[in-house]
């Protein structure tokens, strides 16, 4: 019942889309495909097609693959923790859920699906376990008219991949510190001395691809 | 969306934002700078890619229920949480603030703290504490100094102390070590969020007596 995009028949040069587009005015329609919205596919782009697929046309294969990769991932990060497992596997639920409601925010040009499961996850550790709201910054987004440049989703996931190969190079006692930061187990202070990360060439990426949205926003 | 911010977050608050171990009240600070400021925001998100890859290459997996993606499924057909009202925008209050005050800057309930000052506590839990700070133009803070890390964001007007002058999205980070006495500009009035993981210490003896009661 769910149809797949076919990419291959989906070549329409994303160049051709108006200069101006009033994004703020138009709504999502949820599951309905957009003019402009599943041509840009790459399967080099890891999982990023997946989350399109829910986006556009509510792709429950597209959504049992990445549940299959990433819910035992987000069980196992919350369990880390400090959640017991019951928990963790409502949890995980949770966020997984969230990813198909929220899959039309997610920016495949400032952050891999790994990198935007991961945030879902944090949240919904602070807002459960921790019991504390998390303020979050305003939202940005692509309009429906408005995606990224294929260019810069496939550049940002490439820079994604060398920051992986970058922190697999650490000393080993200073990748376990990094894992403990992020599973909670550091403090602040703690933290202050693992900023040092080889993080320069992901954060241009991501702050050009900013400067871009901003354009399109305004 | 201003490039003209000078005082910037550090990356250890923003490796804390993006690992989930700051307070709910420095959250919020974070999150309301990075609303004003994209440089700070691509820095956060570089950090939020460190988690993504933690998350990606963490050692060991932890299965899934059998029947999980079905109870998945179930729980996406409920429908999706309903998404809070979407805030129109405010020229103060970014919008992560707009949702602690309840409202716009009209709606901040302010209480005299002396001199013209006033404050606003935000409802925060944790051991840190956030309010925002209203401070006629002109008029200087008094004198204080921090038992932990104070964080101030000017969010309208500007003001300058010992340090340097901060305008609207600029953060200065004061800890323990900063003597400090915040004079608003003349030519506004000055809006500022402040948090604090410790209670401020004032240098002159009536601002500490009153202390207790100010709550600051």
């Amino acid at each position: 019942m769910f149809t797949e995009i076919d990419t291959a028949t989906l070549d329409e040069p994303v160049a051709i889309r108006p200069a101006q587009k009033p994004w703020r005015a138009k709504k999502r329609i949820r599951g309905k495909p957009v003019n402009g919205a599943g041509d840009s596919c790459d399967a080099r782009a890891e999982w990023v097609d997946h989350v399109r697929r829910i986006r556009d046309a509510q792709d429950q294969a597209a959504f049992a693959e990445l549940f299959q990769h990433f819910a035992p991932r987000i069980k196992a990060f919350l369990i880390k923790s400090g959640s017991d497992p019951a928990l963790a596997e409502e949890c995980a639920q949770e966020v997984m859920a969230t990813l198909w409601h929220k899959a039309h925010l997610f920016d495949p040009a400032r952050a891999t699906v790994a990198t935007w499961v991961f945030t879902i996850a944090r949240n919904k550790r602070i807002d459960v376990l921790r019991k504390q709201r998390r303020p979050e910054p305003e939202d940005l987004g692509w309009g429906p008219e408005a995606e990224p440049e294929q260019d810069d989703v496939i550049a940002l996931q490439q820079e994604t991949a060398q920051l992986r190969d970058a922190l697999s190079a650490l000393p080993e006692a200073q990748r376990q510190l990094i894992e403990k930061a992020y599973f909670g187990d550091l403090s602040h202070r703690e933290i202050a001395s693992q900023t040092g990360l080889p993080l320069g060439t992901i954060k241009s990426r991501i702050r050009l691809a900013l400067d871009r949205l901003r354009h399109a926003m305004n | 969306m201003s490039n003209k911010i000078k005082h910037h977050l550090t990356d250890d608050l923003l490796m804390a934002y993006a690992a989930g171990s700051l307070p709910e009240a420095f959250d919020l600070m974070v999150a309301t700078h990075l609303s004003l400021c994209d440089d700070c925001r691509a820095r956060a998100e570089s950090f939020d890619a460190v988690g993504g890859h933690v998350l990606e290459e963490q050692g060991d997996v932890v299965a899934m229920n059998e029947k999980s993606l079905a109870e998945t499924m179930a729980l996406i057909a409920k429908g999706a949480p309903i998404a809070k009202p979407k805030r129109a925008q405010c020229s103060v209050l970014p919008t992560p603030l707009q949702d602690y005050v309840g409202g716009d800057v009209n709606d901040i309930r302010w209480r005299p703290i002396g001199m013209g000052v006033k404050q606003a506590i935000l409802p925060t839990s944790g051991d840190a504490m956030a309010r925002l700070l209203f401070i006629p133009a002109g008029t200087a803070v008094p004198d204080h100094s921090h038992k932990g890390m104070e964080l101030t964001m000017v969010l309208q007007g500007a003001f300058s102390d010992e340090v340097d002058h901060f305008a609207r999205g600029d953060v200065e980070i004061a800890d323990q070590d900063l003597h400090h006495t915040p004079t608003a500009d003349i030519t506004e009035d000055c809006i500022c969020l402040a948090v604090t993981d410790a209670p401020l210490k004032f240098n002159k003896l009536m601002p500490r007596l009153f202390q207790p009661f100010l709550r600051i």
